[in-house]
């Protein structure tokens, strides 16, 4: 680093560390008067105080200005609480960066800055205000994809069929994301109901391709592996002769042509379970 | 611990010498993902890759290190596991990869398996100079 | 270590052990020898492996669990893998180790209702 932006650096720091309740106090004072979030002047102030230490440590390591914000983890990790917290409050992503902008004046304040070091405080929060942005757009991400999975888990019901029998009937085209989750659900229902049979129905199902037959599979798989069986049911001829031309072999697996098949078979394979000694497929 | 790179910090950093650091290692990965909030089959299916990729950097790579870290978007967050030796490295990492392909008594399917069980997968060996393999899973 | 880690019970012909939440590479071969003596003294006819607290299989465990089977049958006894939880199965499928000859049950209780023939 060359000597002057050295120079500005160290200045920089000890007026933050000469200064810290003052930034402190003139930010927060600032934010109770825009009076944005309804969070109190308290728990502003330790809000900002954690974002000061941070940046006094961010500042002591070897990292360009700029990247201040963005290469120190704890720093990082400041701005973005603060962001998620206020986003949660409901405040508008201009808001929070507006916030994290005027540590700006909240810390030139307290120094008579020269044209350097004023550069230097600007390029780290601006940094540090890019952060709560893309913090701000990463949770609402977040919400959104939780939202998706909600849906795909409530589309994929397991139901309690009859005594120790478990049956997910798929509707709709199945892709690898919703094959996962029907997979899963169905093998932890098997775990909380120690359910002694599984059926899938793919009635409902208008094609299958590769990675839906793979996950098919495993879970079958899955399910002998944790001492339960599973028949596949509702194979329509057209599904079946999909099945053959993907070169996808079904011939280990019990199937069924219709749900009312499948649950006969089901029923014999509880009775039959704790009588007879059952030899694993494969 | 460095921040050289940016879209991702260091969280922490596992040696793998003895049969006991491929436990420790498990139980680093586990708690990582315990507090990235992954569920149950995802914790699983992240701490059963990396407990086969210790294993071989023990057993065919003469030990090494493995590292967690947490990767930061841009432009997706996730958990990253990096496992590194400087052993003999994979002469035909296509075979490698196989299911079944093993050198050793092993069943074969650590290498494969692990790429099937994680979002990103990615093998860098070098005859001679030894093997990393990066896997990454995606947290939201 | 001379007492192992895992108990092995004895419930007339059958022995039931239970696995541990982490199989490690030490415990599970002084078990296996411990087992393997234990089948030859008591000529049990099945061995129940119950592995309801074991939270990670990787293909090294799945090869003991699949040597230590076959080394029971070789001895005259068959193993039933009791109470594999729905986190390993999954895994375990997705690795493509389905532990072929390998008889399982849900629970431990299941393996011992079950018994051979009709
Ligand atoms: N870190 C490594 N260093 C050198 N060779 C490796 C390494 N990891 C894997 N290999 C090679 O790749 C093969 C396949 O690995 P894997 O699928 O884990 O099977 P296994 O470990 O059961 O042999 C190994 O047998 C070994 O030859
Ligand atoms: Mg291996």
């Amino acid at each position: 680093m060359p000597g002057d932006r050295q120079a500005a650096r160290e200045a920089v720091m000890r007026a933050i560390a000469g200064n810290r309740g003052r930034i402190a106090s003139t930010w927060v004072d600032t934010q109770l008067a825009r009076a944005t979030p309804a969070i109190g002047g308290e728990e502003l102030g330790e809000e900002v105080q954690a974002i000061i230490s941070c940046l006094l440590e961010g500042l002591g390591r070897d990292l360009p200005d700029d990247r201040v914000a963005t290469g120190h983890a704890p720093l990082r990790e400041a701005v973005a609480d603060l962001s998620r917290r206020w986003a949660r409050l409901g405040a508008s992503p201009t808001a929070i960066a507006t916030a994290v902008f005027s540590l700006k004046p909240a810390i030139l304040g307290c120094m008579a800055p020269q044209a350097e070091e004023a550069l230097l405080v600007g390029r780290l929060i601006d940094a540090a205000a890019l952060v709560s942005f893309q913090t701000y757009v990463d949770s609402r991400e977040e919400i959104i994809q939780r939202q998706n999975r909600q849906l795909l888990e409530i589309s994929t019901p397991v139901v309690h069929l009859w005594h120790r029998v478990l049956a997910v009937p798929l509707i709709g085209t199945l892709d690898s994301a919703r094959a996962q989750i029907v997979m899963e659900s169905l093998l932890q229902a098997i775990q909380d109901h120690q359910a002694a049979v599984a059926i899938i129905d793919i009635t409902g199902v208008p094609t299958v391709d590769t990675v839906v037959a793979q996950h098919l599979m495993q879970t079958v798989t899955a399910t002998r592996l944790m001492g339960a069986d599973c028949v596949l049911s509702g194979i329509s001829p057209r599904i079946a002769q999909m099945v053959a031309q993907l070169g996808i072999d079904l011939s280990e697996i019990t199937t069924r042509s219709s749900l009312a098949d499948a649950l006969t078979e089901a029923m014999r394979l509880v009775q039959e379970e704790g009588r007879t000694e059952r030899t694993p497929a494969g | 611990m460095t921040h050289s790179d940016l879209s991702s910090t260091s969280l922490q950093t596992v040696p793998i010498h003895t049969e006991e650091d491929l436990l420790t290692a498990r139980h680093a990965v586990r708690a990582a993902a315990l507090a990235e909030g992954l569920g149950l089959v995802a914790q699983t299916k992240l701490v059963t890759a990396a407990s086969e990729l210790v294993r071989n950097c023990y057993v065919h790579g003469g030990g090494g290190v493995l590292r967690i870290e947490r990767v930061l978007p841009p432009p997706r967050r996730g958990l990253r596991i990096v496992v590194a030796d400087q052993g003999p490295g994979i002469e035909d990492p296509d075979a490698a990869l196989a299911d079944g392909y093993s050198t050793g008594p092993g069943l074969g399917h650590g290498l494969g398996g692990a790429r099937r069980l994680v979002d990103e997968f990615e093998l860098r060996s070098e005859p001679g100079r030894g093997t990393t393999v990066v896997i990454t899973r995606w947290t939201a | 270590m001379t007492s192992p880690d895992i108990p092995i019970i004895r419930l007339g012909e059958v022995l039931v052990a239970g696995l541990s939440r982490e199989l490690d590479d030490k415990t599970v071969m002084l078990f296996a020898d411990e087992l393997s003596r234990r089948i030859g003294d008591t000529r049990a006819s099945t061995v129940v492996l119950d592995i309801t607290k074991v939270e990670v299989i990787d293909s090294f465990a799945a090869r003991m669990l699949m040597e230590i089977a076959a080394m029971a049958r070789l001895l005259g006894a068959r193993v039933v893998l009791a109470g594999m939880r729905y986190s390993v199965a999954i895994t375990l499928a997705e690795l493509g180790l389905a532990l072929p000859g390998v008889e399982t049950a849900l629970s431990v209780e299941h393996a011992l209702n079950r018994r051979a023939g009709p």
